[in-house]
């Protein structure tokens, strides 16, 4: 019998030819993941089982790009606990400074996780590694201290559920576009304890940026990991960044589903989810008159290179409305160079907007952008629960960067067209 | 193990920043964490919960961030165990991770608010308003780091045999 993607990934690392759903496996773990609001505990927990070390200490990587640059006293303290541990422990892979970028857009970007590893992060969007082939998956800060200790974790082998996309891409649309309207239809639990897996033809055409955002998104749907196939986008991508070998693995044709779901692409328009949850989603045709305080363009599901190439086009000439605030936040240091390069933080300067250095910080309502009572934002973001921005009754709606640069300039929720 | 307590209700997907905002992450004390469980639906509930109270809830309970603060936050005030239709996967780790029992049922229309419960949580036995409920078991493996006193006892023992 046959075997998902994820299965196979999954019996690689565990010393077995077959696994199938529901079983309990010990798998080696390739990456181990913390960041400044995760590692602190996970390090207390080091502490108490009296570990000497870590696994292997070019495995383990803390990303500080939560709180950071350093929001408040405490935030300074978490920092310098990781950092103290990272230089007792010559932690190869750890990032704060200049080099620090939001984790899961820096992660793929420096190569530090290839095609056919299996991933955990002390961070929900840890998923995001699926557009690299690789299997990814959040967990807690205490799995991730037995993870960092023993090189390995236990795992229940999930079920797949396959989306089979097809169909030709309408203009504007992208990946954000194709995860809204996928967690809209199943909902905040429609995938729960399942493997996400995208595939199709529309797949194919779909950049790595775009994969990226649909990965990173399969959480929102209670996923326990998204996952692509590896093809000729995935290798260019790699190739030159990866830092170790990689494998590739693909489903095989007699692999067994817990559901198939065909989507028809090209029936797709630009889609945003409402307050308070990521299923919400309706068109952005649907939304009129909702004015806005605040536009985030950026965090690990949108601020990505092609992200800001798409608010730049738009925001080219324009102005960011009088009342509005534009956070833009490049996600990496190499993201922000390229953006200086091609021209789009002069364009982004001259709209109005603020230029933030790579953070999560808005993103979960921690600092550089938090809302106020009764204050609204549109965020190319992830989540938009109560009170994720800020004061408990700020409202969040979600979009990808066409429709959130747009709604800048308009002042309320708008379609690119409407500024064009 | 039995537990006893009175009925808080919460309905379906509370996620992660209800469970404790994002703006208190960068605590790790417990205390610290527990005054700020459920703030932005319910302000005052770490004021107004009691030792052994119960939380019930509906579907998709946990969802959102991995932030191991949430199972933290909740057992801060006592509270040792929730009762949902169901969980999402991430809290479900961490919850038992952290000691804090998660039961899988349904018992959200029969219970309300301030309602005495009972709970076995070996056996999956609920009792409420007279009725009994069956709990869907807690899977073999769970037990077993349960019995291990946790995750990190069990990776102690681990180290002490390499020992």
């Amino acid at each position: 019998m046959g075997m998902t993607i994820t299965e196979k990934i999954l019996a690689d690392h565990s010393g077995r030819s077959f696994v199938e759903p529901g079983e309990i496996i010990d798998a080696r773990v390739d990456i181990v993941l913390a960041n400044d609001i995760t590692a602190p505990l996970s390090l207390e927990e080091f502490e108490k089982v009296g570990a000497k070390g870590v696994f292997d200490n070019e495995r383990v990587v803390f990303v500080l790009d939560h709180f950071t640059p350093n929001k408040d006293v405490i935030s300074a303290e978490n920092c310098k606990k990781i950092r103290e541990f990272s230089k007792k422990h010559q932690i190869k892979h750890f990032y704060e400074g200049g080099n620090c970028g939001i984790e899961h857009a820096l992660l793929p970007e420096q190569g530090i996780v290839v095609p056919g590893d299996v991933v955990i992060g002390a961070d929900s969007h840890t998923c995001t590694y699926g557009a690299l082939g690789a299997f990814a998956t959040g967990m807690g800060s205490t799995d991730i201290t037995y993870a960092m200790v023993t090189g390995n974790i236990w795992f229940k082998v999930p079920e797949s559920i396959k989306f089979l996309c097809y169909g030709k891409w309408q203009k504007w649309v992208t990946g954000k576009d194709l995860i809204l309207h996928i967690i809209g239809m199943i909902g905040v639990d429609g995938a729960l304890y399942a493997a996400m897996e995208f595939d199709g033809e529309a797949i194919s055409t779909l950049s790595m940026d775009s994969r990226m955002t649909v990965a990173n998104m399969a959480i929102e749907a209670g996923a326990k990991n998204g996952i692509f196939k590896v093809d000729e986008k995935t290798i260019s991508y790699i190739k030159e960044r990866a830092k170790r070998p990689y494998k590739i693995f693909e489903s095989d044709k007699d692999a067994r589903y817990k559901q198939t779901i065909e989507i028809d692409v090209s029936k797709i328009g630009l889609k945003v989810a409402c307050p308070h949850l990521p299923s919400n989603v309706v068109d952005v045709e649907g939304l009129k008159d909702i004015e806005i305080d605040q536009v985030v363009i950026g965090s690990c599901t949108n601020g990505r290179l092609e992200d800001l190439e798409t608010a730049a086009n738009i925001l080219k000439g324009k102005k960011v409305a009088s009342w509005v605030r534009c956070i833009i936040i490049p996600a990496t240091p190499e993201i922000y160079r390229e953006s200086i390069k091609r021209g789009f933080i002069e364009i982004f300067m001259e709209a109005g907007c603020i230029i933030s250095p790579p953070t999560c910080g808005p993103c979960l309502g921690g600092h550089m952008g938090v809302l106020a009572k009764g204050e609204r934002a549109i965020a190319t973001t992830n989540r938009n629960f109560i009170g994720r921005m800020g004061h408990p009754e700020s409202e969040v709606y979600l979009s990808g960067p066409a429709v959130a640069a747009s709604s800048a300039i308009k002042g309320r929720i708008a379609h690119p067209e409407e500024v064009l | 193990m039995i537990y006893k307590g009175n009925v808080w209700k919460f309905g379906d997907n509370i996620d992660t920043d209800i469970i404790i905002p994002a703006r208190y992450l960068a605590h790790t004390d417990p205390k610290t964490l527990g005054e700020h469980c459920m703030e932005p639906i319910s302000p005052d509930f770490s004021k107004k919960v009691k030792k052994g109270d119960i939380i019930v809830a509906g579907a998709n309970f946990g969802c959102g961030s991995s932030r191991e603060h949430a199972p933290i936050a909740i057992s801060a005030l006592g509270i040792p165990v929730v009762i949902a239709k169901s969980f999402a996967r991430i809290f479900y780790r961490n919850a038992f991770n952290k000691g804090l029992a998660l039961i899988e049922a349904d018992v959200y229309d029969l219970a309300e608010e301030g309602d005495e419960i009972e709970i076995d949580v070996f056996s999956g036995t609920i009792k409420i308003k007279g009725n009994t409920v069956k709990a869907k078991p807690i899977p073999p493996f769970m037990m077993e780091l349960i019995e291990a006193g946790g995750l990190i006892n069990y990776l102690k023992k681990k180290l002490e045999e390499k020992k």
